[in-house]
C-alpha cells in the first residue's frame, strides 16, 4: 500500500550566479511502514527532497502525495529530524517533548512510554545542555513520535555523532521502526548506514538531482555488516558510485 | 604486619584529608582577609587622619562621624521618610518607563511594521542624554513629583526597549522551523518559543533600565525637591554637614547594588538553562 506517492517533482533553485536544478524529475513511491534510505554525493539534492517531502518547500514543480492527499505545507504527520537536535534549550527533556501539546494524562504517559523507547530514562528533567549528542537526538526523534507522524523524515541525523554512538543510534532507530512500524525516509552519505537500515536504498546523482539506482535490501533483520548477502548489496552501491561523476565528496566508512 | 600498613597508611589519608580541610579554611579567610586589607586600612588611616586633625573635618569627617550620623538619622526617623520617598520614585518611574519600554521592545520586535513606524523615532530620541532634558521637564511639569517620575521613566524606558526589540529578534531560525514542522499555533510560537528565547535579553535589559533609573532618581532629586534622599545630601551640603552627605551617597550606592543583586538573582534562577551561564 502506498504511503507516499512523487509524481515528477523538480525543483530550480534561481541565483544571481545562475540556475541550480537541485531535482529533475523525481519518481518515488514510498509503501506503508518501508525503511527508506537515500544516499548521494552532497548536493544532489537530498535535503531538498525531504524538505519538500516535509512541506516546508512547497515551491517545486510535480506533486507530493501522501495518504492521497498533496502535501501542502508541513503537518504532524510528516515529522523531521534534522542533522542538528534543535531542541529548546530552555525547556528539560520530558517538556522538549511534549512542547506545545498541553500536557493532559494521556501524553504524560506517552510521553513517558517514548523516553523508555528512546532509552532515556532517567534524564526526564534534565536540560539539553546536560545532553550529549546522541541523547539530544533521541528527545528530536522522541518529540517527532509524539505526534504519530506517517512518515518520519531524517537528514542525515547521525551525521555528527561518532563512530560508536551512530551504532548505538542505528539500533535505537531500529528497534521504533520494529515497534511502531513508522514509515521512514532516511538521508544520509554513509554507505554501510544506508544498507543496515533500508529495506530499499535510494541512489541519487548530482547536477541534475535525479535517482540512479534504487537497489531492495533483502537481508532479513538482525542484520551483520560482515554477512555475505549485506557484503554482496555493498558490493553493488559502491559499482554505482564509481559512475557516479560527482562521488568524491561521498564517505565510505571502512567497517 | 599488613594490618600494621593499614593502620598506618588510614591515619595518613587521615592526616592528610586535615591538612586539606585546614588549608581549604585558610584560603577562605585569605580570600577574605586580603579583600578586605585595602578598604580597612584605608578607614583606619582616615580615622587617624582626622583626629589628629591633619584632614578638615568639614571636607572630609571622619568614618565614625559619619556612622554617628547615620545612627542619628535613624533614631530621628528621618532617614526612613526620606528613603521611602526615593524609593517610591525610583519605583514609580521604573514601573512606568520599563512597562513601556518593554512593551515597545516587544511590539517592535514582533511586527516589522511596528518596527518601521516606530523605531526611527524612538532611535532619535534615545540619543537624547536624559540629563539635558531636566531643563524641559522642569519648564513644562515644574519641580513636582511629575518631572521626577518622568525623568526617571525616561532612563529606565530605552534600556528594555532596545534588549527586549534585539532579543526577540536574535531567535535562532533553525527553532522555527521546528515549530513549523511541529504545527505550533501562533501562541505557542510566542510563549514556548520567542519569548523564552528572548528572555536573557529582557532580563540584561531589565538590569540596565534598573540602573539607569537610579541614576536618574539621584539627577532628579539633586535638581531640586525637598524630600527624598537626593534634598537629604543637597540640604546637608547647604550646611556643610558632610557626615550626611556621605550617608545619603552610601545609601545610593548600596540601593543601587541591591537591585542589581536583586535582578542577577532571578537571572540565575530563570536562565539555569544557558549552556554558557557561570556562577
Ligand atoms: N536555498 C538555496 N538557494 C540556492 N541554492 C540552493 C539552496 N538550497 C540548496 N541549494 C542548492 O541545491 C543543491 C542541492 O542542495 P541540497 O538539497 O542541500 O543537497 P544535499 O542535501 O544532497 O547535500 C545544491 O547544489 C545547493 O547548492
Ligand atoms: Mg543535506
Amino acid at each position: 500500500m502506498t504511503l507516499l506517492d512523487l509524481n515528477d517533482v523538480s525543483k530550480r533553485f534561481i541565483t544571481e550566479k545562475g540556475i541550480t536544478r537541485a531535482l529533475d524529475d523525481i519518481e518515488l513511491d514510498v509503501k506503508k511502514g518501508e525503511f527508506i534510505t537515500i544516499i548521494g554525493p552532497s548536493g544532489c539534492g537530498k535535503s531538498t527532497l525531504l524538505k519538500i517531502i516535509a512541506g516546508l518547500d512547497t515551491e517545486h514543480e510535480g506533486e507530493v502525495l501522501l495518504d492521497g492527499d498533496a502535501v501542502l505545507g508541513p503537518s504532524i504527520d510528516k515529522g523531521f529530524i534534522f542533522q542538528e537536535p534543535r531542541l529548546f534549550p530552555w525547556l528539560n527533556v520530558e517538556k522538549n517533548i511534549s512542547a506545545n501539546l498541553p500536557v493532559t494524562k494521556e501524553v504524560k504517559e506517552h510521553v513517558r512510554e517514548l523516553i523508555k523507547l528512546v532509552r532515556l530514562e532517567g534524564f526526564e528533567t534534565a536540560y539539553p545542555k546536560e545532553l550529549s549528542g546522541g541523547m539530544a537526538q533521541r528527545v528530536a526523534i522522541a518529540r517527532a513520535l509524539l505526534r504519530n507522524p506517517k512518515v518520519l523524515l531524517l537528514d542525515e541525523p547521525f551525521g555528527a555523532l561518532d563512530a560508536f554512538t551512530r551504532a548505538h543510534m542505528q539500533e535505537v532507530l531500529l528497534d521504533i521502526w520494529q515497534k511502531n512500524k513508522t514509515t521512514m525516509i532516511f538521508v544520509t552519505h554513509d554507505i554501510d548506514e544506508a544498507i543496515y537500515l533500508a529495506d530499499r536504498v535510494v541512489i541519487m546523482n548530482a547536477r541534475p538531482g535525479t535517482i540512479r539506482k534504487m537497489i531492495p535490501v533483502g537481508v532479513t533483520h538482525p542484520r551483520k555488516k560482515t554477512n555475505a548477502d549485506f557484503q554482496k548489496i555493498r558490493q553493488q552501491v559502491l559499482t554505482e558510485f564509481e559512475q557516479v561523476e560527482h562521488g568524491k565528496s561521498l564517505a565510505v566508512s571502512h567497517s | 604486619m599488613s594490618n600494621q600498613a593499614g593502620v598506618l597508611s588510614r591515619r595518613t589519608i587521615d592526616e592528610k584529608e586535615l591538612a586539606l580541610k585546614r588549608q581549604r579554611k585558610q584560603s577562605i579567610t585569605s580570600y577574605w582577609v586580603r579583600g578586605l586589607a585595602l578598604p580597612a586600612s584605608i578607614i583606619l588611616i582616615w580615622e587617624l587622619a582626622g583626629l589628629f586633625e591633619l584632614i578638615s573635618a568639614t571636607l572630609l569627617p571622619r568614618p565614625s562621624e559619619i556612622l554617628a550620623a547615620f545612627r542619628d538619622l535613624i533614631v530621628s526617623g528621618e532617614l526612613f521618610s526620606h528613603f521611602t520617598i526615593s524609593l517610591l520614585r525610583a519605583i514609580g518611574g521604573f514601573l512606568l518607563g520599563g512597562a513601556l519600554g518593554l512593551a515597545a521592545g516587544l511590539a517592535v520586535g514582533f511586527s516589522k511594521r511596528t518596527e518601521q513606524t516606530l523605531d526611527p523615532t524612538l532611535q532619535m530620541l534615545r540619543t537624547v542624554p536624559t540629563l539635558a532634558v531636566i531643563p524641559l521637564f522642569i519648564l513644562w511639569f515644574g519641580f513636582g513629583e511629575v518631572s521626577k517620575i518622568l525623568l526617571i521613566s525616561k532612563a529606565a524606558f530605552f534600556p528594555l526597549y532596545v534588549n527586549a526589540f534585539l532579543g526577540i529578534r536574535s531567535v535562532d531560525s533553525k527553532l522555527f522551523d521546528v515549530a513549523k514542522v511541529l504545527q505550533f499555533s501562533k501562541w505557542k510560537q510566542i510563549t514556548t518559543l520567542i519569548l523564552p528565547a528572548a528572555l536573557p535579553n529582557i532580563l540584561l535589559g531589565l538590569r540596565l533600565s534598573l540602573g539607569g533609573a537610579w541614576l536618574a532618581l539621584v539627577a532628579a532629586e539633586l535638581m531640586g525637591s525637598s524630600e527624598g534622599v537626593g534634598y537629604l545630601i543637597m540640604d546637608a551640603r547647604q550646611f556643610s554637614q558632610t557626615s550626611i552627605v556621605f550617608v545619603g551617597i552610601i545609601i545610593f550606592a548600596v540601593f543601587g547594588k541591591a537591585s542589581d543583586s536583586f535582578v542577577r538573582y532571578f537571572e540565575r534562577r530563570l536562565l539555569k538553562w544557558r549552556e554558557n551561564y557561570i556562577g
